[in-house]
């Protein structure tokens, strides 16, 4: 005997809701208009944030229903069914099978691709069987039609038992109608999909009493997920574990049989109101295209042509807006120290102002590197790049998608580790955000190019062979190598979360939707400057205080000495304010901190000076460059040839050159491998959303960069 | 010969098919990955046909339910077909 489920009996948030203001969660398949219908629906109103546990960004917004009524959309990791493959999906169950839960939604649209109906309704009847308040809509209609798929939607709303609404998210299409509905439809679908079998009945029962459950396939729910229901405690679970053993409860085997049932009756409904015409056209078209784009060669040239463009863009174009927000920061500054003075006013303009400037000098990169991943995925070539690199990078433990933050990282780690959050694998996630920092990003450039000009000869091999030019290849290639290594041992190290899966869905061509675009790039933008900019600013500040004071009246000793100096030598005005700055930044906190961690980076090859350059780079690596002028006494303006011939008669203790091939060699070692950028640490810690992998990277990345420099200093001395 | 012949007698898979190929999925070996294949419409009975394959020869692209599912070749092994 099968007893019904019960469709009078709404779910108890139902009669609580307030009218005024609804909670609309979206949920559908991955690919099936979603976040175009979410983005269509709150536009620039999106809000990011959190759900507990998990590292999915919580993505909600606000719409106007009507002139009266406002909705809250939230927006729901992309899934295939209500059975959680992964972490992240998790986050649904947690949401929709807890009715006392804060953020329990009163309605849930399910978007569906219309031309691939039949797999898109599996998620739809499961949420239908928990008689949560459902609309259907029913995406991409008109491009179905037109690839010969009809749908009778008078036909399906009947056969489905709740209003469908078709429409072309993309294109804004269905829009209005859905609004309407939406207003309407806050009851629960009268319609089941699944009877729960005869034999499992008395321990739905059970379930239900114990829980208060008026919903069977609920019951059946707890059943399959109640080790990872965030809202069962202890007690629950052990009851729950042990009636599942009396009953004999295989998980597994019952899923797949639902999932069986779902798809036969799903194909019964699908007869009268769908109408399958004639072959794909798109399917074809896009068959044709990969023959070309995913071709054992020119598939390659394809992609790595794509990977170039990136990197030139982020490299090159983002330089003119980069330099434009610098120069703006520094004649911002230049100006309120014109016309206002005291400490005050240099913490606000080289401590805040300067450090907000390091905020803002990130967002054309990660604009840039946003708008071109947005395309990527917009089109569906992005699924055709883990295709083609799947095979490769798996044996390193990476995912094909890892292709993207790794060539991005070489110019720079902020965006790149960003663009990790494609990748939907857990560990494969981790292990690319963890070895993306390896590669030499574009701050690097200044410290190799400092140091190579000073030991390396610029001499010529076959006429066009630069030494120098092969040495800073060599450096990037040894980046690339640490990074790939690093993923290998991790692969090793790393316990798996979840299975990782390549099962996936792979989408036909499409043009992108630039509203998409542009609302992703704001998005970013915006977590990365609210979220990682905190750190980044109050970091800066913490260093720009270590460098501009020091214990007790050590700076106006500091001062004095020079001045001291100045007139024994007959130094120029500007040299004597470069020596004073010299002297202040030894007698500064950071001075003193230099000098505590001689001994440690003394077999390195290191002195005190370099020790101030090493603390000051965390703000950022390039600037090195920065600090070694001042602490040199060679002035703000000087270029690369200054900088070098200064550096080049500096002595040691033995009057002989300081920088050694051996010390400069070194010192490359140590940037290359070093963790050193504040920023990195900041976004890594957003993305993860822990500090523990930035607290693990900053240990792994430095310590490596002890060990390798440490042997470097050795093997040239 | 007598091995190739033996091989032959195997149950064969998707993993062995050839482009273009189609076939009708007659079970699902691993259990769990069984449950992710069906949620994707790789029911028993269903018509599957190879698409591509990926210029490494792994992953492949499989026709299912009118529309095209990608996965690794020791994933397609588990989708045993019809003889």
């Amino acid at each position: 005997m099968t007893v019904a489920t019960q469709p009078e009996i709404k779910p108890a948030r139902q009669s609580t809701a307030r009218p005024e203001e609804v909670r609309i969660a979206l949920i559908g398949n991955p690919n099936s208009g979603k976040t175009s219908l979410f983005n269509q629906l709150t536009g620039l109103n999106q809000k990011v944030g959190n759900f507990p546990g998990v590292t999915v960004d919580k993505k909600s917004g606000y719409t106007q229903l009507t002139p009266s009524i406002r909705a809250e959309i939230i927006d729901l990791p992309g899934s295939y069914s209500l059975y959680p493959k992964s972490m992240d999906e998790r986050v649904i169950t947690d949401l929709l099978y807890d009715s006392q839960a804060r953020h329990f939604p009163d309605l849930v649209v399910v978007t569906a691709d219309a031309s691939n109906l039949k797999r898109n309704l599996l998620l739809f009847t499961q949420l239908a069987d928990l008689q949560l308040p459902v609309v259907l809509a029913l995406n991409m209609v008109d491009v179905a039609e037109q690839e010969g798929v009809k749908i009778d939607v008078e036909a399906l709303q009947r056969e489905l038992g709740v209003p469908v609404i078709p429409m072309n998210a993309r294109k804004g299409i269905g829009m209005a109608a859905l609004k309407i509905v939406v207003t309407q439809q806050l009851s629960a679908a009268d319609k089941t999909f699944y009877t729960v079998p005869a034999d499992l009945q008395p321990l739905v029962e059970s379930i239900k009493t114990r829980f208060g459950l008026s919903n069977d396939y609920l019951a059946l729910q707890y059943a399959h997920l109640y080790k990872s229901l965030k809202f069962l405690n202890e007690e629950d679970i052990a009851w729950l574990g042990e009636q599942l053993e009396q009953a004999g409860f295989k998980s597994n085997a019952r899923q797949a049989q639902e999932t069986i049932a779902r798809y036969t009756r799903i194909n019964e409904l699908l007869l009268d109101a769908v109408r399958v015409e004639k072959a794909d056209k798109d399917e074809k078209f896009s068959n044709r295209l990969d023959q070309i784009l995913t071709h054992k060669v020119f598939g390659y040239l394809i992609f790595f042509g794509i990977l170039f463009l990136i990197f030139q863009a982020i490299f090159a174009w983002a330089s003119y807006p980069m330099d434009l927000i610098d120069a703006s920061i520094a004649a911002l500054n230049s100006l309120i120290q014109e016309n206002f003075e005291g400490p005050l006013i240099n913490l606000l303009t080289e401590g805040v102002i300067a450090g907000l400037g390091g905020v803002l000098i990130f967002i054309p990169q990660i604009a840039i590197l946003f708008a071109f991943i947005a395309i990527l995925e917009e089109t569906g070539y992005m699924a055709r790049v883990t295709f083609m690199m799947d095979k490769v990078m798996r044996k390193f433990g990476l995912n094909g998608k890892s292709v993207v933050p790794l060539i991005s990282g070489v110019a720079c780690a902020v965006p790149a580790v960003m663009s990790a959050r494609t990748i939907e694998n857990w560990k494969d996630r981790m292990i690319t955000i963890f070895v993306t920092p390896l590669m030499s990003c574009s701050a690097r450039i200044p410290v190799y190019t400092v140091l190579i000009a000073l030991v390396v000869p610029d001499t010529y091999y076959f006429g066009f062979m630069n030494l120098q030019g092969l040495v800073l290849m060599g450096l990037y290639l040894i980046g690339f190598l640490a990074a790939i290594f690093s993923a290998l041992l991790l692969k090793v190290i790393l316990k798996a979360r979840e299975r990782s899966y390549f099962i996936m869905e792979f989408p036909t061509y499409k043009m992108p939707r630039w509203k998409n675009v542009g609302l992703t790039i704001v998005e970013k933008v915006k977590a990365f400057v609210f979220e990682a900019g905190k750190v980044i600013v109050a970091v800066s500040i913490i260093l720009w205080v270590l460098a501009s004071y020091g214990p007790g009246d050590s700076f106006e000793r500091a001062e004095q000495q020079a001045l001291t100096e100045a007139r024994a030598e007959g130094l120029t005005e500007l040299q004597t304010e470069n020596r004073i700055a010299s002297h202040q930044l030894e007698s500064s906190y950071a001075g003193v901190i230099g000098h505590v961690i001689e001994p440690v980076i003394r077999p390195l090859g290191y002195d005190w000076k370099i020790g101030i350059a090493l603390l000051t780079s965390f703000a950022a690596r390039e600037v090195f460059v920065g600090t070694m002028s001042t602490i040199y006494s060679i002035g703000e303006e000087e270029n690369v040839t200054t900088i070098k011939e200064k550096l080049l008669s500096e002595k040691d203790a033995n009057g002989d050159p300081f920088f050694t091939p051996a010390r400069s060699f070194s010192l490359m070692i140590f940037y290359l491998f070093a963790m050193q950028c504040v920023s990195t640490l900041a976004v890594v810690r957003r993305e993860t959303k822990s500090w523990t992998w930035p607290a693990a990277q900053l240990v792994y990345m430095s310590g490596l960069a002890y060990v390798m420099a440490y042997i470097t200093y050795q093997v040239f001395s | 010969m007598r091995q190739k012949a033996e091989e032959h007698k195997k149950t064969r898979s998707v993993r062995d098919m050839e482009i273009g190929e189609q076939g009708v999925i007659s079970s699902l070996e691993d259990p769990e990955m069984g449950l992710k294949l069906l949620e994707m419409g790789c029911i028993p009975g269903t018509a599957v046909k190879l698409n591509s394959r990926a210029p490494l020869g792994d992953p492949i692209t499989i026709i299912v339910n009118n529309y095209t599912l990608s996965l690794r070749l020791d994933e397609a092994e588990t989708i045993l077909l019809k003889q």
